[in-house]
């Protein structure tokens, strides 16, 4: 009786762990078509806020360090041909992604405004043409070439172009801006 | 008698003026610089002999001037009527500075006010290569693929043409040439799997008068019953749509950013066209005409009168944009009418322009992409162990930019020497697959370059044309990304990406004199005359550019394919130069 208790609290911890550890194993099979498009006060532009700060409603992303979709993500960029511009996150035609510093804001929210809406100076407006589940993938991608995502999540290396040692002119590496 | 007389005084005449007038390099020059390029055969060279070998080590600094822009600046500064126009970086501001007042002073400035989105589609940095000066206007284009004419003494725009759609991911950054009436302009978007072309304009009412497309049929391309190319291999019915797979010539490339030159004897343009799209070729089977093409047309009417594909089926992103400078040669006895094209493919094509044919196709920088070209058919003789596709291709020389971009050549009619401000780069090539959507890039390629054999990834040659070889090379530690200028004081011009404004002796290649500017230098120098009757040197320094975009675009190096992998060769630049563009204007005491 007592072992079949400990065997169940065994089972019953295995369950929980199930739960709780693999959340970057979760992945939704059917994905809704549409969640929240508009997330009013969320996302704003300016640390300058008139009267004082006020509460910034938290809009988390969905897919935040869940590893498939993460690799989803990754995948999608380089179908919507985002890799073109932004490179594999170092940037080109557009802004570098691996760094700290975003023009218009890095939260989840921020970057799923600049996917669906667009930015003045070159980043297009994907909305009506991404579908959003796949919005918030790529956001959970761009997170993680900036180092913001759990490292358990991550993909432990990408499928580009491997570097040759011999042939790279010099060895000083640039600093992450 | 009589007749031998007679003949004796021809002979004698003809000696006398074959190099003054007879030879097209010998352009007559007034001391401005209306156009890019100088003059129509684009030789980039002033008769201007006050700076020579001698006192250009006294060069000083007369005046500067501030664009306040931070992106690369590769214009020429135009200078006419006692007046310097300079077109800026994305948004293409065009100033006029007034000569004839001390430190020069803006007259006016001229805003386009270009759409902002534009940025998002040009492959290479917001860059634009300068204006051109044709009775009284200004013209050049916007990146938003607008050409304006501006009253060149108020600054007043006289029109504004819309030429193209960012949405199908055009822009616009080459400069225009004016040939009778004309302003002929093309598109940028290699990158953007746009379908290239080359338009001619009204240049009294911006209508448009003729467009050539580079790919599709041949009344796409202006392909007549005139167009007689040398070689078999450019013969045959709409081979601009015969040449590649199903539809895929829609969105094949071939874009005019072309340098274009002008033969006003055969009543000539010629110009080339760029890379199809996209980079990975296994993507777009066949030749892909009219891509990597050199033409000759009509400036008219566009029509076609020759063609010659330098890279078929371009598996290097080998453009063939780059100048052509027109000369009178005389080669193994026989004064030929040829034009001297060096290519991204890293060789200089010495060809008749008369009629197409190559007379001689010799590498001025190191190259293992390609083994020679077939001189019976034309035919570049590929090496098949550089080919890419869907694979990893390592050691490929040169590299995507070339063994020479955009960056022009000179040539010295006094030593009839070419001087080529080149490349030195090699690159892994990795084909991916590539999905066309509008106004996005379409590439399929994951590239890394890096500095080719010696280290040195740039270099600076004088090329004799004549005998096909290098007769000196100076090594630059970046990619030398300016132009050249070449005058009849002996002395050439042209800076670095680290910013040194450098003066060499065109016979030798010494360094003669040498300043550091605010910026890395990849724009155009320029020589003239002003208003005081002094020689006077100009240049905007600015880095930025494709090879520019490390610092200008605020790349982050630890990714080595950034900037279509022109970032994994320059990790160092940001130690060297900051960004920001000025005009430097130098003088002798």
């Amino acid at each position: 009786m007592r072992k079949l208790a400990a065997a169940g609290i065994a089972v019953l911890a295995l369950i929980s762990w199930t739960l709780t550890s693999c959340q970057r194993e979760k992945r939704e099979l059917r994905a809704a078509p549409v969640r929240r498009a508009i997330y009013g006060d969320a996302a704003r532009q300016s640390e300058l806020q008139p009267g004082g700060p006020q509460t910034e409603p938290q809009v988390t992303n969905p897919d935040h360090a869940n590893a498939w979709s993460i690799s989803e993500g990754q995948r999608l960029f380089e179908w919507y041909n985002c890799v073109g511009c932004h490179s594999h996150g170092g940037g080109g035609i557009g802004p570098p992604l691996i760094k700290k510093h975003w023009i218009y804001g890095g939260q989840p929210a921020n970057l799923f405004d600049t996917i669906v809406k667009g930015r003045p100076n070159g980043m297009p407006a994907w909305g009506g043409r991404i579908p959003e589940y796949q919005v918030w993938q790529i956001v959970a991608y761009v997170r993680s070439l900036a180092g913001e995502q759990p490292f358990a999540a991550t993909p432990v290396r990408t499928d580009e172009l491997e570097q040759k040692p011999t042939t790279i002119h010099n060895k000083v590496q640039g600093e992450t801006r | 008698m009589h007749g031998v007389r007679t003949r004796q005084l021809r002979l004698s005449t003809l000696f006398l003026m074959a190099p003054a007038i007879a030879q097209i390099q010998n352009q007559p020059d007034d001391g401005q610089w209306p156009m890019p390029a100088k003059n129509y055969a684009s030789t980039r060279y002033s008769t201007l002999d006050q700076i020579n070998t001698g006192n250009v080590k006294n060069l000083k600094l007369a005046w500067t001037f501030s664009t306040g822009m931070t992106r690369g600046h590769e214009a020429a500064p135009l200078v006419v009527n006692n007046t310097m126009y300079i077109v800026t970086p994305f948004p293409n501001v065009l100033y006029a500075l007034d000569l004839t007042k001390p430190g020069a002073p803006v007259k006016w400035e001229y805003q386009p006010h270009p759409s902002p989105a534009s940025q998002g589609v040009a492959c290479c940095d917001v860059v634009n290569r300068g204006a051109a000066y044709y009775n009284g206007r200004v013209y050049y284009n916007t990146l938003d693929v607008h050409t304006v004419a501006v009253d060149a003494n108020t600054g007043k725009e006289v029109w504004n043409t819309k030429l193209g759609d960012i949405n199908l991911g055009e822009s616009m950054t080459m400069a225009p040439l004016v040939v009778k009436g004309k302003v002929i302009v093309g598109n940028s978007g290699g990158e953007f799997g746009v379908r290239g072309w080359l338009a001619g304009l009204d240049a009294d009412t911006g209508t448009i008068a003729w467009r050539a497309y580079a790919t599709g049929p041949d009344k796409d391309v202006l392909i007549g019953p005139n167009f007689k190319p040398f070689y078999e291999s450019e013969r045959g019915k709409d081979l601009g749509v015969k040449s590649w797979q199903g539809d895929t010539w829609k969105i094949g490339g071939g874009p005019g950013w072309s340098w274009i030159s002008y033969d006003p004897g055969l009543d000539l343009i010629y110009y080339g066209t760029g890379n199809p799209g996209p980079w990975n070729p296994d993507m777009r089977p066949g030749d892909n005409k009219w891509a990597c093409t050199l033409f000759a047309r009509r400036p008219e009417t566009g029509e076609a009168i020759w063609a010659y594909q330098l890279n078929p089926h371009d598996v290097h992103d080998y453009d063939g944009i780059n100048e052509n400078i027109l000369l009178d040669l005389n080669i193994k006895g026989q004064t030929r009418k040829v034009l001297a094209h060096p290519d991204r493919n890293g060789r200089m094509y010495i060809m008749d322009r008369t009629n197409g044919q190559v007379i001689t196709a010799e590498p001025f920088a190191f190259l293992n992409t390609s083994e020679y070209v077939d001189l019976n058919t034309g035919r570049l003789k590929v090496n098949t162990a550089k080919v890419t596709g869907f694979k990893t291709v390592r050691d490929i020389c040169p590299a995507a930019p070339g063994g020479k971009d955009w960056q022009p050549s000179s040539f010295s009619p006094k030593t009839n020497l070419i001087y080529i401000p080149h490349n030195n780069l090699c690159m892994e090539f990795q084909g991916v697959q590539a999905n066309y959507i509008a106004g996005t890039p379409y590439v399929g390629a994951n590239v890394r370059m890096y500095a080719g054999p010696g280290g040195n990834r740039g270099e600076v040659s004088a090329y004799d044309p004549v005998n096909a070889k290098t007769v000196w090379a100076v090594k630059e530690d970046f990619p030398a990304w300016s132009g050249t200028v070449v005058t009849a004081g002996d002395v050439l011009f042209y800076g670095t990406m680290d910013g040194w404004f450098k003066a060499l002796d065109d016979r030798s290649g010494n360094l003669l004199w040498q300043f550091k500017a605010g910026s890395g230098i990849i724009g155009q120098p320029v020589t003239y005359k002003g208003p005081d009757g002094k020689q006077y040197v100009a240049v905007l320094s600015g880095v930025g550019g494709w090879a520019g975009a490390v610092v200008a675009g605020g790349i982050n190096t630890q990714d080595g394919t950034a900037a279509l992998g022109f970032a994994n060769a320059m990790t160092d630049l940001g130690k060297h130069t900051t960004k920001g563009g000025t005009l430097y204007v130098f003088a002798l005491p």
